[in-house]
């Protein structure tokens, strides 16, 4: 076979051939270097963003939150460092080492870390919220596959110091209640970000250069409240609260000049840092309500959502987001509108024979018998109800009407914290006779506690009205003034000379009508007692309160008492002013200095 | 006859060694190597805790392929032509074979096992069927402008074809390409292969309509985001995009770390363009280039047709994998598995590539200056 192979040279259309071959592979890779240039340089941006997309992880870095500080510099919230705990799996060495390590330091059960530790995933969490120093110890075991995160959590040093005010947060660093709300763009901060490359797998790549982004702490919220008077005012509280056995006191102190909020107390406060346990006095309402199917107090027997229900009213600043009849507190406001419209002057002579007829109605005054004949003065002295219903009719509805909304009665206050209730007020072309005679003294409508601290506050400071609020400035970390927060006034309220003339008429109220008990030697007290019962009227609950202001005739501060279905007693003049008293014989010494 | 073999022996001819190509040759081979190396150290170390494993594996497998080039590249190529008959049903048999024996990896059986050694019959089999073609075009040179003839021949390789597309289709297409090739260098009419190509092309669309499968690898192409199956292609085409102009550096890869599915294998020339950008892989094509442009002046030099028509089949080889490869990586046409010369991971095919450059080195041994 080999003999027969001829040998044959290669022609020359062989070789045009080999050419056009070449020519063609050359031609193709060509091509595909122009398919290269389209996609690393046209589409370079498009797919490197998508691949970087896919190597990056972005882990957030916390900011601190800005904290809560008082009028006497006092930290209210501040930030916690804690630690979170975790294992993973994948890089976890020696186990058992880990197993006691951890054991010993957190505080459970073997059984409880073993099943932690054990199960396969990537990454999973023993737990949270550890303080930093135990997260500190466990680190300094150096065992591999525990993992130490620190976070920050919100502190509250006082726990139930005025916690409705305050408001908590969240999980997530973000305001949940109160002030947290509030001003939660201007505590929150940005969060930095520090972005690493991971492998598929997601494994970190160390020495890839991580690009960090520091972030910017919040700022720091520095409010009116004055630590002190708010404790002095829980105090009070608290106290009259045990002895009236009530549902609730609430208190408000509060500058009538400027509308700053010196406290603000809701008893019974919940502790701020176990926002979500429901307080013993929380539980024994519901034991009430539900006394039928439950035992009292066994919380477990709640549903999430009974338990949430009792949370969100445990929650309630009852100040700014209950609203209630005001009684004859109210009488202040009618008194002022009779004044400013000249119906009325303080030696006019009224008679009360303890009741008065209007239309088919006999309404009656608080003293059954009667007061007889008095002045207009006296009158407001004695809270006498049928004067107040003269002052209504000489009023007429429009002319009240039109004082409701000029002292901006009708309106929200605006105060800087949320879930603040609307006033509840007969519309202008359905007020009767009957219905503008129960308004007169403070009945048949409602308003929230806020709004009758500051309509009040506008008629005795000279006629401003001034918006109730505790922020007054935002500073940075370093204290430096970042923001300082304004707040609207509306000045001629009402005259100057009815506002001194209110001024006068409350003083006498104090020295020698009916808030005598709350009269302090040495100070001119302003004020006026208020008993109302709340709907319906056969339940026989009331709400007794008290509203005093000093100095008299410069007020400085105002103070609002309301005690909440108090058992026995229930005049206002009896068992609300007295805690008024007591606030104030605290405060004006303290203030003065 | 007879005299110009006297001719041969009269004229003293000046020796000649394509040293160009050999030094191309091992440029390529060490280019490789590094960027096997860095693309696989990933793989390396996650598997099998030895960054080094894969290179270690192929610096074993290159220098066997080196020595079998330096021996090859000192036998007259003529030699071959005997056993060339005997290699093409060998490569039949052992392709036959692995079918029915082979070891799977991804649901193909390509791979034999001989004791810790495993060999790739199908990488045999190409370079049986150049020699063998050689040979037989060589044999029927006169004949070879007719269509009969040339029916004839692509029916002698049909088989083994055939045997091959059953688990490797992308290495039949590869094995029909260089027959083809060589056939168009033989033969001195061009209709044929016009109507050759319009054949195929009939051919290639049934083929693809017949099986669901490749019409979805059809559309992967078109669209490879929104299918799950495009993620190789995807892949590549960060790696390939993140690489800009002069890319990331040597080393800086972020795809191989395990995005791309065996970075080492099929998709290494992405990460060539993630590292050394476009810059990089213009030169490595560019390299290519030149490696063809000496196989081509090899050939056209040759002393006689069988050589050329050899150095003609390794040149289709080379050109036609190389622009598979780069095609695919970069979604120029679908997918499919084909390495990249001298690049790739795989030992079975680095011993074959290197056993044809020694059959190039040897063709370039024959060539004799004529002194005219």
């Amino acid at each position: 076979m080999q003999g027969e192979i001829p040998f044959v040279r290669s022609k020359t259309y062989h070789r045009k051939k080999i050419w056009i071959i070449f020519l063609a592979m050359f031609f193709i890779l060509m091509f595909l270097i122009g398919r290269l240039v389209y996609l690393m340089v046209f589409c370079s941006e498009y797919y490197g963003q998508k691949a970087e997309n896919l190597h990056e992880r972005e882990r957030d870095i916390k900011a601190a939150r800005g904290r809560i500080i008082d009028a006497t510099g006092t930290v209210l919230a501040t930030n916690k460092s804690v630690c979170t705990i975790s294992v993973i799996h994948s890089q976890m060495k020696e186990p058992e080492k880990v197993i006691d390590a951890l054991v010993k330091e957190l505080g459970l059960s073997e059984e409880e870390v073993r099943k932690r530790v054990e199960k396969v995933s990537s990454i999973e969490r023993v737990k949270t919220n550890v303080d930093k120093e135990v997260g500190d110890r466990i680190r300094a075991y150096g065992l591999s596959g525990i993992k130490v995160d620190e976070d920050y959590k919100r502190y509250y040093p006082y726990d139930t110091l005025a916690s409705k005010v305050l408001g908590f947060t969240g999980a997530d660093n973000q305001g949940i209640l109160g002030l947290e709300v509030e001003y939660d763009s201007y505590m929150q901060g940005t969060n930095g970000k520090i972005l690493t490359l991971t492998d598929a797998r997601g494994i970190e790549i160390e020495n890839a250069g991580e690009n960090r982004m520091e972030p910017v702490n919040g700022y720091d919220l520095y409010i009116s409240m004055d630590v002190n008077i708010q404790k002095y005012c829980e105090q009070a509280a608290e106290k009259a609260y045990l002895k009236k056995e009530a549902d609730s006191v609430s208190i408000i102190v509060m500058n009538p000049q400027n509308g700053e909020l010196m406290a603000m107390v809701n008893y019974p406060e919940f502790n701020l840092n176990e926002p979500f346990t429901l307080t013993d006095a929380m539980i024994e309402n519901a034991g009430d309500t539900n006394a039928m199917a439950e035992s009292a107090g066994d919380t477990n027997a709640l549903s999430a959502e009974e338990k949430q229900t009792l949370l969100n009213q445990m929650w309630r600043n009852q100040c700014i987001s209950d609203t209630y009849e005001p009684g004859s507190t109210f009488k202040i406001i009618t008194a002022t509108a009779a004044l400013e419209e000249g119906v009325v002057s303080l030696d006019d002579q009224f008679y009360c024979p303890g009741y008065k007829m209007v239309e088919d109605r006999r309404i009656r005054c608080a003293k059954t018998t009667g007061h007889g004949a008095e002045t207009f003065e006296t009158g407001i002295m004695n809270s006498c109800n049928p004067v107040f219903i003269e002052l209504g009719e000489r009023l007429g509805v429009e002319n009240y009407y039109k004082y409701f909304r000029q002292f901006g009665l009708l309106q929200k206050t605006a105060i800087d914290l949320p879930g603040e209730a609307a006033t509840i007020m007969h519309k202008q072309e359905n007020i009767g006779p009957v219905e503008l005679a129960t308004i007169s003294f403070g009945q048949s409508f409602q308003i929230t506690p806020i709004q009758l601290v500051t309509t009040v506050s506008s008629i005795i400071n000279g006629g401003t009205r001034v918006t109730p609020h505790f922020g007054v400035e935002i500073r940075d970390e370093e204290g430096n003034l970042v923001e300082t927060l304004e707040y609207e006034k509306r000045e001629g309220i009402c005259s100057e000379e009815t506002s001194e003339t209110m001024q006068y008429l409350l003083e006498k109220v104090v020295s020698e009508g009916g808030g005598k008990n709350a009269k302090i030697e040495g100070y001119s007290i302003g004020g006026k007692t208020a008993t109302s019962q709340t709907l319906p009227r056969s339940e026989h609950r009331y709400i007794s309160s008290f509203l005093g202001f000093a100095p008299a005739d410069d007020p400085q501060v105002l103070v609002l008492a309301i005690i909440n279905n108090p058992q026995g007693t229930y005049y206002g003049g009896t068992i609300a002013a007295p805690v008024v008293k007591e606030i104030m014989e605290n405060i004006l010494p303290y203030l003065d200095k | 006859m007879a005299k110009s073999q006297e001719r041969v022996k009269k004229e003293k001819p000046i020796r000649y060694f394509d040293y160009s190509l050999l030094f191309l040759i091992i440029f390529l081979l060490c280019f490789g190597l590094v960027m096997l190396y860095s693309t696989s150290s990933y793989y390396g170390s996650t598997r099998f805790g030895d960054a080094a494993y894969y290179l270690k594996k192929q610096l074993f497998a290159t220098s066997l392929g080196i020595v079998a080039m330096i021996i090859v590249s000192r036998i007259p190529y003529r030699f071959w032509m005997n056993l060339s008959g005997l290699a093409y049903l060998l490569a039949l048999g052992l392709c036959t074979a692995v079918i029915f024996v082979g070891t799977e990896a991804k649901g193909q059986a390509r791979w034999l096992y001989i004791g810790p050694l495993s060999f790739q019959p199908s990488e045999f089999a190409k370079l049986a069927v150049i020699l063998f073609l050689a040979m037989v075009i060589y044999k029927t040179s006169k004949q070879v402008g007719e269509f009969k003839a040339l029916i004839k021949i692509m029916c002698i390789v049909l088989p083994i074809v055939g045997v091959i597309a059953y688990n490797n289709l992308s290495t039949a297409i590869i094995i029909l390409g260089i027959t083809v090739c060589m056939l168009f260098v033989a033969s001195p009419k061009y209709s044929h292969f016009i109507w050759m190509g319009v054949a195929v092309l009939a051919v290639g669309v049934v083929f693809i309509l017949a099986a669901a499968y490749r019409l979805d690898r059809i559309k992967i192409w078109l669209n490879p985001e929104e299918y799950e199956k495009g993620y190789q292609t995807l892949q590549g085409l960060y790696a390939i995009g993140s690489g800009g102009l002069f890319g990331k550096g040597l080393g800086e890869s972020m795809q191989k770390l395990g995005f791309i599915p065996e970075a080492q294998n099929d998709m290494i020339f992405s990460v060539i363009c993630e590292e050394l950008g476009l810059f990089g892989a213009v030169c490595l094509i560019l390299l290519y280039l030149l490696l063809i442009w000496r196989f081509m002046i090899i050939a056209n030099n040759a002393a006689d047709l069988y050589g050329a028509l050899i150095v003609v089949g390794v040149m289709a080889h080379i050109s036609i994998q190389v622009i598979l490869n780069i095609a695919v990586v970069t979604n120029t046409i679908p997918n499919t598995g084909i390495s990249l010369p001298f690049i790739s991971y795989g030992g079975t095919s680095i011993l074959f590539l290197l056993s044809e450059m020694g059959l190039a080195l040897s063709v370039s041994r024959g060539i004799k200056f004529e002194v005219s």
